[in-house]
């Protein structure tokens, strides 16, 4: 059908006469039996001035098959290919503009008819496009009706996660209040556990506290009377209160409570706990728990200066190396490096519990009613958090599908399958990567990271055809530059593949993706009768 | 890599670091003339040693400080030009004389000498119009011109010569020498630089010793002194009294600073001095790190009436009442300086390029617009930008390719992803009648594999470095060679390089542009080469610094001629340049700002160089670094159309910003203003073919048209594009009306649009909007042009031509117009060419010959005429052709603007013919 249209007007233009550089279409203006009217209708001449080589007209109408106006403009037949105006400057210019050749017919050279040979490959192209056009479209109205069915799904789906989630949100509440019930006896049962245990601990303090005075009384009870006197008190320096080393009978006395001497009961009771935290047994450590403390330090001390060393060496070095004046910057860091070494290094971790764990410490486990308890309340916890994450889970989906849903995918979601795609392309020296309505980036072929060229902005074609460009913003910025951008051209292809990426500009990028989507619906088949236009 | 990290320091920075470059103080070489200097120690001629010798006449000066004495010889040379050269008698080795400038040994003229009294002597020309006075003690040198001293040598005592020395190391057997007592110690040592100077952490040894030499010139009666390029600064030279003198030093500075004095891409030892009744010319040939310093007073010094006095029979009628003096010094070589002596600005650039020679004639192509950035990517961007001005009817000739297109920037190659099919892509713009020009730039990548490289290296033909190997520096290939083109042999291999069947993918409408050759080395002291490099003959870089570049655009120029077998006119751009650079092509202004304010110092920078010889320059349209408002590119286009050389250019890291991205308005100013430039062209064409043969600057500075007003001394916001032009860009954002001084009180000046006119000295406020470019047709000229604008110059070759006829207050007027094929050396071997002269008296036009040696055939017409200034409407208008037949013409009269149009005219460009207006 096109063929027979492209062919028709060989057998029609031809025989037209009508003065050079006009097109059919205007050949009625130039009646050679009037004078010429400029189109403009600015002036009016003899037709004999029509394309004598001098520009009458100020619109260049009365020069079409000459350069001599400057605004002209020439008409190429182009019989087997297109018509075609070209500016009347370049007629006899020496440059072949029109394929059948008219515009040099002056000028010395000769110029090839190539209009066959183009129309041929114009057809040819015309044809593949209309055969990618028509089976592209094909596809895209598969596309259009994919998504309005997944659309459908998607928002079935939604209804039915936003119905889920009342009844979830329901639950969630449910098993709220059922962990809260079965926390209260847990908590109860527990802190009854703990307070015996500490009511014991406390006791068996006591009793140690005790155990400790008597025995210190009778270190102290050198003579053995039953009685603590302010000599035999004196006989422990340690105790001394004014720091001057000694304990002076003044203040033995005012240890003693006053008293020149105390017995073992009011020992215990009165005066034992204002010297128990100075007081040195004479029998050496027994008792005493000894501090583990010096014993854990000692591996942190001598670790930390080895691995430091050779790093401030390298440092200092590199610095020397790249510029004069790193002096500043050296110190800095030399104070630097041993302050922050034992940050870096972990410090030893040692329970404090295993230090010395005596029996008493050690809370006992629970009863068997408690720990019942326990686990009922564990239960509870474990099925709360459960609905509550199953919650968040639901709440997620139905933001991304309601995202998903009311995101503008052309005007009939036919782009809507690009959403969750990624399409590469790989030139000479990087790997580019579009991923439509999120992001573009550029990673080094041979490695390295990529460079985000881009997130999704808007769409970004003309006005009249919005949806055949897409706009990637706010991508890494240049050095010294903008940040990067990509604008993205869509074209109508049967497949989805990026086809170029190119750098027009510094940081600002334009890349070609061929897709279904952008195919236009192909003219209706031409009905038999054609039109009678040149073209 | 290494080239990125020149990135950083210069590509990306777009303020230049002004601590990479020296100041004065920072040159040794200066620190000691001034310290030297402080302590006077005056030179006198032995005038019993004078000898006349066939061409000069030779005589020994000598001070107590040198023992031995120097030798003075002054010549006298054909054309009213003295020569003076001092040298020492018998160096201990040769010192370094500037070979390749001149053209040709200059002739001589015989100088009659005739002793003066008291104990002077006097050389005169032939005429005795010119004569100089040598006083013996202090030694002097009086220029006389009929009896006025225009110029005094050395009255200031500033002659300095460091006679070569024997090293310090070697010397040590031997006595010791007066000189070196003084300054033993090694703060002084260093101080001084004698033997070694520190930059930054670069450290010059000098195996020479110092060399320097200097000379002062005291200019009576001049306050306007001008030339000297290349620096961003005024036209007219400013006193270097309370700053840094002005430095002569080749230098690769990304973003140059505007209103410096710092050394840039290029250097023309030659200063030109203006005042009413007499231009000067002082042409220093050196090729060292040179310095010049300027001071201007107003006062009359009593020693000069003092000098005067003593020159005996010379009367002193004039009234001295101020005076300029230009003070020389360079690091090395000898003092070799030429002495133009006009009287008129037109007579000095004839001297000048008597010496150095003219204006190469551009192929006609390289007159039209070029489109260049760094970089076009492949062979698709060019193609799509070619499209571009087509499908935007905006002409242009010339598509460039930078350093991208190379593989891994090495010239003489195509990156072969990007360029698989140079010759495919030159076909496209061949079928359109363009061209293409590529980079080619000194440095080569030290790569065994790259043939240029490796046929370099077996031959010898880099410049070696201090310890005798090749020299190796980085640029944009990384660690690169340069090819020592001071040598003959270098530059014949190079130039075959150039030839079709070595340059794989090139064809003959591929040019060359020599970028990076100061040369630039990036980690270099001042990002150049170190000057202790030696090239052929052993001699150091230091010795020939300035004249690297110079080189090169010579044997790339001759590469292009000889692949041609002679035939064709090359075109060759050129970064760095010397005194005779305007032999082998054109200029350009480096990498400048896209800023109004580089956009203004355009003007000044291209007028510098149009008076010291180089006519064909320009400016990076747009600014190269930077991304230019819409306003700044439209006004860049505007000025650059009337520019020499007119070529868009932009650095990497811009926007793009083909003409056509600035929407429509904006689309249609650019369009307008280089289609501008193509309906000039027959004009331009014309001027340059004045520029080639006549030696007349095509950009001229006001005061070179009006010499004799004083008004237009300092003008350098406007300037006239030959005799017929005056053009005043627009260099202001959101100007609305823009002050147009129109100089000449006998002078009238019609808008090139309006065909207002004006009369002569006056300043008129002359509104603008972003579509005006305010030019003036002066009265009394005829300005040719091309009433159709095709896509290129090569497309409008048989396109008519229209005249442009502005009376004079006389009611006269008269205009040359010179054509020839445009590309071939026909129009010089065979006298192919068209020179056409037309004179208006009377209300008779005449088209004659202007110069009857040649011929060319042109089939092209003149079919309009547009007479400006026509008081009275003609009641009749006719034709008569070269067969005497008479003819009425059609024609419209403007009362209004006076201004007559004739039309439907039919007569062919090259015969004779006259149109008479009654």
């Amino acid at each position: 059908m096109l063929l027979v249209l492209l062919l028709l007007p060989m057998c029609w233009a031809v025989e037209v006469k009508r003065p050079r550089g006009v097109s059919l279409t205007n050949h009625h203006f130039y009646d050679e039996s009037k004078p010429f009217t400029c189109l403009d209708g600015s002036a009016s001449v003899p037709f004999d001035q029509v394309n004598d080589d001098y520009c009458d007209c100020k619109d260049g109408s009365d020069e079409p098959g000459t350069a001599a106006c400057p605004n002209g403009s020439f008409h190429c037949t182009n019989t087997g290919y297109k018509p075609l105006y070209i500016s009347s400057r370049w007629v006899n210019d020496g440059v072949c503009d029109c394929c059948d050749g008219t515009d040099e017919y002056n000028s010395g050279i000769v110029c090839e008819n190539t209009c066959k040979e183009k129309g041929r490959k114009e057809r040819e192209t015309l044809q593949q496009m209309a055969e990618v056009t028509r089976e592209g479209f094909r596809l895209k109205k598969i596309l259009i009706e994919d998504w309005k069915r997944a659309r459908e799904e998607k928002q079935k789906k939604l209804t039915e996660l936003q119905a889920g989630k009342k009844s979830l949100e329901d639950q969630v509440e449910l098993l709220r209040t059922l962990k809260e019930e079965a926390e209260k006896p847990e908590k109860e049962a527990k802190d009854q556990h703990r307070k015996l245990w500490e009511e014991q601990l406390a006791a068996s303090k006591a009793q140690r506290e005790q155990e400790l005075a008597t025995s210190a009384f009778q270190e102290l009870d050198d003579d053995m009377d039953g009685a603590v006197s302010v000599a035999e008190l004196q006989t422990h320096p340690e105790l001394d209160t004014d720091g001057d080393g000694a304990l002076s009978e003044g203040e033995a006395q005012t240890l003693l409570g006053g008293d020149t001497q105390t017995d073992a009961a009011s020992f215990s009771d009165r005066i034992w706990a204002a010297i128990r935290d100075k007081y040195r047994s004479e029998v050496l450590p027994t008792d005493l728990p000894s501090p583990p403390a010096p014993a854990l330090t000692e591996p942190r001390e001598e670790q930390p200066p080895v691995p430091s060393q050779p790093a401030e060496e390298e440092d200092e070095e590199e610095e020397e190396t790249e510029e004069e004046e790193g002096g500043e910057e050296g110190e800095e860091e030399d104070s630097q490096v041993p302050g922050e070494q034992p940050k870096e290094t972990p410090p030893p971790v040692v329970p404090p519990q295993t230090a010395s764990p005596t029996e008493e410490d050690k809370m006992p486990p629970y009863d068997e009613q408690t720990q019942a308890f326990i686990n009922a309340a564990q239960e509870a916890r474990n099925k709360f958090e459960e609905a509550e994450r199953s919650l968040k889970d639901v709440e997620e989906s139905i933001r991304n599908l309601e995202q998903e849903i009311s995101f503008d995918f052309g005007p009939n979601g036919e782009f809507a399958y690009l959403y969750s795609q990624c399409y590469e392309l790989t030139t000479n020296e990087y790997v580019y990567r579009l991923c439509p309505f999120k992001l573009v980036s550029q990673k080094p072929k041979l490695g390295g990271s990529p460079t985000s060229l881009g997130t999704w902005g808007s769409w970004a074609g003309p006005d009249h055809d919005k949806f055949s460009a897409m706009k990637y913003e706010q991508g890494t910025g240049c050095w010294q530059g903008p940040n990067r951008s990509t604008t993205v051209r869509l074209l109508c292809g049967k497949e989805t593949v990026v086809t170029s990426t190119t750098e027009p500009s510094r940081c600002e990028y334009l890349m070609e993706l061929m897709t279904p989507a952008a195919c236009p619906e192909p003219p209706p088949e031409p009905p038999a009768s054609g039109n009678h236009d040149e073209l | 890599m290494d080239a990125a990290e020149k990135e950083e320091i210069s590509v990306e920075d777009e303020a230049v670091d002004k601590n990479i470059f020296k100041d004065c103080s920072k040159i040794a070489f200066y620190r000691r003339q001034k310290q030297r200097l402080s302590k006077k120690s005056t030179y006198r001629a032995l005038l019993d040693s004078v000898t006349e010798g066939k061409e000069s006449t030779r005589f020994q000066i000598i001070n107590e400080a040198a023992k031995v004495p120097l030798l003075a010889e002054v010549y006298g040379i054909e054309g009213n030009i003295f020569r003076l050269k001092i040298n020492e008698e018998t160096p201990l080795k040769p010192r370094y004389e500037v070979p390749d400038v001149l053209t040709s040994k200059p002739s001589t003229v015989r100088l009659i000498s005739c002793s003066g009294d008291t104990g002077g002597l006097v050389l005169a020309n032939g005429k005795g119009d010119l004569k100089c006075h040598i006083t013996a003690n202090p030694f002097k040198i009086d220029l006389v011109s009929e009896e006025e001293v225009v110029m005094s040598i050395n009255s200031l005592g500033q002659l300095y010569f460091e006679q070569l020395q024997i090293p310090p190391k070697q010397r040590a057997t031997k006595e010791n020498e007066e000189d070196t007592s003084d300054d033993t110690t090694q703060e002084n040592q260093e101080e001084l630089g004698l033997w070694e100077e520190k930059f930054r952490n670069f450290v010059d040894v000098k195996d020479n010793g110092p060399a320097s030499i200097g000379l002062d010139f005291s200019l009576h009666g001049f306050e306007h002194v001008y030339g000297i390029p290349q620096h961003a600064e005024s036209h007219q030279l400013k006193n270097t009294s309370d700053g840094d003198a002005y430095r002569l030093y080749n230098l690769d500075v990304y973003g140059y600073k505007i209103h410096d004095k710092m050394g840039i891409y290029g250097s023309v030892p030659y200063l030109l001095a203006h005042k009413l009744g007499r231009t000067l010319g002082i042409f220093w040939l050196n090729a060292s790190e040179t310095l010049v310093e300027i001071n201007t007073s107003g006062d009359t010094e009593p020693a000069v009436k003092d000098a005067l006095t003593q020159t005996g029979p010379v009367a002193v009628k004039q009234k001295v009442r101020s005076q300029t003096d230009v003070h020389w010094m360079s690091e090395s070589g000898i003092i070799d300086v030429f002495l133009l002596t006009g009287p008129t600005p037109s007579d000095v650039f004839k001297q000048y390029s008597y010496l150095t020679g003219t204006q190469a004639m551009p192929p006609l192509f390289s007159l039209g617009y070029h489109q260049c950035r760094w970089n076009y990517e492949d062979e698709h961007d060019v193609k799509a930008v070619d499209a571009g001005f087509d499908e935007h009817d905006i002409p242009y000739d010339v598509m460039w390719l930078d350093i991208e297109h190379t593989e891994g920037k090495r010239y003489f190659t195509w990156d072969k992803k990007r360029f698989p099919n140079p010759k495919r892509m030159q076909e496209l713009l061949r079928s359109k009648k363009r061209k293409l020009v590529v980079i080619s730039d000194p440095h080569i990548k030290i790569d065994p594999d790259y043939l240029v490289y490796a046929k370099a290296k077996e031959q010898g033909f880099f410049v070696r470095n201090h310890e005798g190997g090749d020299f190796e520096g980085v640029c944009w290939p990384g660690l690169s060679s340069y090819l020592d083109f001071t040598s003959p042999k270098v530059r014949e291999w190079y130039s075959s390089l150039f030839a079709f069947s070595v340059y794989q993918g090139s064809t003959d409408i591929l040019h060359i542009w020599n970028d990076m050759n100061e040369p630039s080395v990036f980690r270099g002291p001042e990002l150049t080469m170190q000057k202790n490099a030696i090239h052929h003959g052993n001699w150091e870089h230091r010795e020939l610094h300035n004249i690297y570049g110079f080189y090169q655009q010579m044997a790339t120029a001759e590469g292009l001629i000889q692949r041609s077998k002679g035939k064709e006119r090359p075109f060759v751009l050129t970064r760095s340049f010397f005194a005779g650079s305007q032999r082998y092509g054109a200029v350009w202004t480096g990498d400048n700002t896209a800023k109004w304010s580089y956009l203004k110092i355009s003007i000044p920078m291209l007028l510098t160089l149009s008076v010291t010889g180089i006519s064909f320059c320009g400016a990076d349209v747009g600014g190269f670094i930077g991304n230019p408002k819409a306003e700044l590119l439209v006004r860049w286009y505007q000025a650059g159309a009337y520019q020499p050389f007119f070529r868009g250019h932009a650095t990497k890291n811009t926007k793009r910003r083909e003409p056509w991205l600035f929407g429509e308005e904006h689309t249609r100013l650019i369009q307008e203003a280089i289609r501008e430039r193509y309906t000039l062209l027959p004009y331009w064409y014309s001027l340059f073919y004045s520029a080639h043969v006549a030696s007349q600057p095509v950009m001229r500075p006001l005061w070179v048209e009006f010499p004799d007003e004083v008004e237009t001394f300092g003008v350098e916001d406007e300037y006239m594009l030959g005799s017929a032009l005056l053009v005043h860009p627009v260099t202001e954002p959101k100007a609305t009306v823009v002050d147009v001084f129109l100089p000449g009180s006998s002078e009238v000046w019609y808008d090139s649009k309006t065909f207002a006119h004006w009369e002569g000295a006056c300043t008129v406020k002359i509104p603008v909007a972003l579509d005006t470019i305010p030019v003036f047709q002066r009265g009394g000229s005829v300005v040719p042009i091309k009433t159709t604008i095709g896509r290129s110059t090569g497309c409008m070759t048989d396109s008519p031509y229209g005249l442009w006829v502005a009376l004079s207050t006389k009611g006269s007027a008269v205009g040359e117009f010179y054509l020839d094929d445009g590309h071939s050396f026909q129009y010089l071997h065979q006298k192919q060419f068209l020179h056409r002269k037309f004179s208006f008296a009377s209300g008779v036009l005449i088209n004659s010959c202007a110069d009857k040696r040649g011929h060319y055939p042109s089939k092209c017409v003149v079919e309009q005429i547009l007479v400006l200034g026509l008081k009275k409407q003609p009641s009749s208008v006719t034709s008569h052709s070269p067969d005497g037949k008479a003819q009425p013409v059609a024609f419209t009269y403007c009362a209004k603007t006076s201004t007559l149009n004739l039309e439907k005219f039919s007569l062919n460009i090259g015969a004779d013919w006259k149109v008479q207006i009654q």
